[in-house]
């Protein structure tokens, strides 16, 4: 395979970039222009790199995908499916394209709340100086051609900024949808919480048909002293489609982040997130599911880095893998020097259900105080024979113990997920796809 | 309770049975009929649990000779699940935990399979919570039981209790309990003991598997066996039980070798 072509369909990505809307913001255009520099400068990543070892990405070269131009208004009854049947604040973007149609009504939110939850485009120039310290400040796209082009591009996109003491009750839903295929999106993510505030974010990624599509997304949250989020991502993007995505949280003193995202679309998908406790005493919980099969690979690479002293992190990460399909999960705890006390619980529990499926695991702690208390471990396997006998002892048939058992090993993870409409559509996939699988 | 006219429930003969290629049954004869209770009593490692296991079909162990029969149908022929809707039942001696399944769910999944089977109608939840509520009742079990995770988090007698609920959900005609008594205190065991006592009746069967003669104080045999090196030694009434408790299995076990010159 010829790399310098590779590069080239990087290179050609930038094409619409120029189309671009100059922001009256000179820190914006900078900020954009510094990550077009880096684009041109980096190389599309290969299995030679440590970092990208077990994930192939050069079928995603062989097509030419670009911003979508027209972006059609969907049937309101194709989107809504999608909508929590809970009392929700939706953000809608179809296309990559904010769609304020689909959206609530979000002014009122900020007049009666102070919580402020806007497209990205329209919301920097009118809360510039609350964004410019952090956008652009998490996720580093020095050395991420992706992440750099995602910047490049950087327009539409979820803002939410909650004012301080601001516990918002509703989830607040950024749905991202495509509708066509051969087009690029590249959402962005701006959450924001000022001290002891709580809210609860679910980024969702869906898709109207299959097709093959790129969604490239970069999410950057951060958390003020004693703030708590929920964060809940499902890419449930179309099975021919690639997606990558990198998320980086930054928590300060006694801030709690709970986390669960859910792998269950695209072709080649990867996601990074990098947790950072910045601070003392923070909580983090980053618990995730992937579930696949047919020909998918879905590639989850996590950091937790413990930068100070009495924080806390726990994780579950689970994979269930069917089919020909390989997952890829890559889990790394950091404990600087100044991080005694630190408390961090890490589990990878992989089930495979063919002989062909693949699991890649590689729980990684990097410990450099000594006053620590660090549990990790991973396991990989099939059913396990004395719980199939258990419920055969009990009447159950053979296919329908191993359902139970494939379905419960998912559904230790979609509980954890606080909004119980997305419970009931995550549980009732893993249903249909135990079933077929 | 042994009765003049009651039915051959199960027919055990000459059963020999492997793990790994190492026999641990070496020829196992046992006959229990309805209304009875057994118990079958030895060391660890005398192969009691290992009877239990195979009785319900555990697919580690290999019958190299032998036949179990059970209301007259071939039981080895048939698999783990047939002979649960056939009425055999096993009550674990390490229940599995599941988490990420409500025990509701599961209690209603197995009883409603159960159901259908015998060409019954499902119970649809809300029956069922009744239905399952009245049953816990008897058996004293808190009912936040039904809202956690199957056994998941479960001290050793909750577990047990759940063991013994799903036993009365399912009605089976023998029941085979391993080492239900181990793990409990003494309110437990009274407890676990009374439910298995309410679910013995003329029609169907229990074989307890204890190591200790403790729950027998709670659940009166017709008939106590002693286990050693695969087979059984010595088959009696309660009182062995007891001889048992007083003496220790190698008094026993000293006496069988002697019999047998070895």
């Amino acid at each position: 395979m010829n790399i310098a072509t590779n590069d080239d369909c990087f290179r050609s990505m930038l094409q619409g970039q120029s189309q671009l809307p100059v922001s009256p913001l000179m820190w914006l255009n900078k900020l954009r222009a510094s990550a077009v520099d880096r684009v041109s400068a980096l190389k599309i990543p290969t299995t030679r790199d440590e970092e990208w070892r077990f994930t192939d990405i050069a079928p995603l070269t062989k097509f030419l995908f670009q911003p979508a131009d027209v972006v059609p208004y969907p049937q309101t009854a194709n989107v809504s499916r999608f909508y929590l049947t809970e009392a929700s604040i939706r953000l809608v973007f179809i296309d990559g394209v904010y769609t304020s149609q689909l959206s609530s009504n979000l002014s009122d939110l900020t007049k009666n709340s102070g919580v402020i939850v806007s497209n990205l485009s329209t919301g920097i120039p009118e809360y510039a100086a609350m964004i410019k310290p952090h956008l652009g400040g998490y996720v580093e796209f020095g050395d991420n051609i992706f992440s750099a082009l995602n910047t490049a591009f950087l327009h539409d996109g979820a803002l939410v900024i909650v004012p301080r003491d601001a516990q918002v009750k509703m989830p607040v839903h950024l749905l991202f949808i495509t509708t066509q295929a051969k087009v690029v999106s590249y959402p962005r993510c701006l959450i924001v919480t000022e001290p002891n505030s709580a809210v609860t974010i679910f980024e969702d990624y869906v898709a109207l048909q299959q097709g093959t599509y790129v969604n490239n997304a970069v999410t950057e949250i951060t958390l003020a002293n004693n703030a708590s989020l929920n964060h809940i991502r499902v890419q449930r993007d179309s099975h021919q489609a690639f997606h990558i995505g990198s998320c980086a949280v930054s928590l300060a003193r006694s801030s709690r982040y709970q986390s669960v995202n859910v792998a269950l679309g695209a072709r080649i998908s990867r996601y990074n997130l990098n947790v950072l406790l910045a601070d003392t005493s923070a909580e983090a919980t980053v618990d995730g599911l992937t579930l696949i099969a047919e020909r998918q690979l879905a590639d989850i690479h996590t950091c937790i880095d413990h930068a100070k002293s009495n924080g806390t992190s726990r994780q579950l990460h689970k994979c269930i893998v069917g089919g020909n399909a390989r997952a890829v999960f890559s889990g790394k705890i950091m404990v600087r020097p100044d991080a005694q006390h630190t408390n961090s619980f890490q589990s990878s529990r992989n089930l495979l259900l063919t002989l062909k499926a693949r699991v890649d695991t590689k729980p990684q702690l990097e410990i450099f105080a000594d006053d620590v208390k660090c549990v990790h471990g991973a396991t990989v396997g099939q059913l396990n024979n004395e719980e199939v006998f258990y419920l055969k002892s009990r009447g159950l048939s053979d296919t329908m113990a191993r359902n139970l058992l494939t379905y419960a090993f998912g559904a230790e993870i979609i509980d954890r997920i606080p909004i119980a409409s997305l419970r009931c559509q995550l549980e009732q996939i893993v249903l249909e796809q135990t079933q077929g699988g | 309770m042994i009765y003049q006219d009651s039915e051959t429930l199960l027919e055990v003969c000459g059963l020999r049975a492997n793990v790994n290629n190492i026999e641990i049954l070496k020829g196992i004869d046992l006959v229990v009929r309805s209304g009875e209770v057994h118990a079958i009593m030895g060391t660890n490692g005398s192969g009691k649990s290992t009877l239990a296991k195979v009785l319900a079909g555990h697919v580690a162990y290999e019958i190299t000779s032998g036949t179990v029969f059970f209301k007259g149908k071939n039981l080895l022929n048939l698999a783990p699940e047939d002979r649960a809707r056939e009425g055999v039942f096993l009550g674990f001696q390490y229940p599995i935990e599941i988490p990420g399944v409500a025990n509701n769910q599961f209690l209603r999944l197995i009883y409603n399979t159960m159901r259908i089977q015998h060409g019954k109608d499902e119970l649809d939840p809300l029956e069922f919570d009744d239905f399952v509520r009245e049953k816990m009742r008897l058996l004293e079990i808190n009912p936040d039981f039904l809202d956690r995770s199957v056994n998941e988090g479960f001290s050793g007698g909750e577990k047990k209790r759940n063991e013994i609920l799903q036993m009365a959900l399912l009605s089976p005609k023998l029941a085979i309990l391993d080492e239900t008594d181990s793990g409990l205190d003494i309110d437990a065991l009274r407890v676990v003991a009374q439910g298995i006592n309410q679910l013995t009746n003329r029609d169907n069967a229990t074989i307890l598997v204890t190591h200790y003669q403790r729950l027998l104080n709670h659940i009166v045999p017709d008939y106590v066996h002693v286990m050693d090196s695969g087979r059984i030694i010595r088959t009696g009434d309660k009182e062995l039980a007891l001889e048992l408790e007083a003496h220790g299995y190698d008094w026993i076990g000293t006496e069988h070798r002697a019999i047998l010159g070895t």
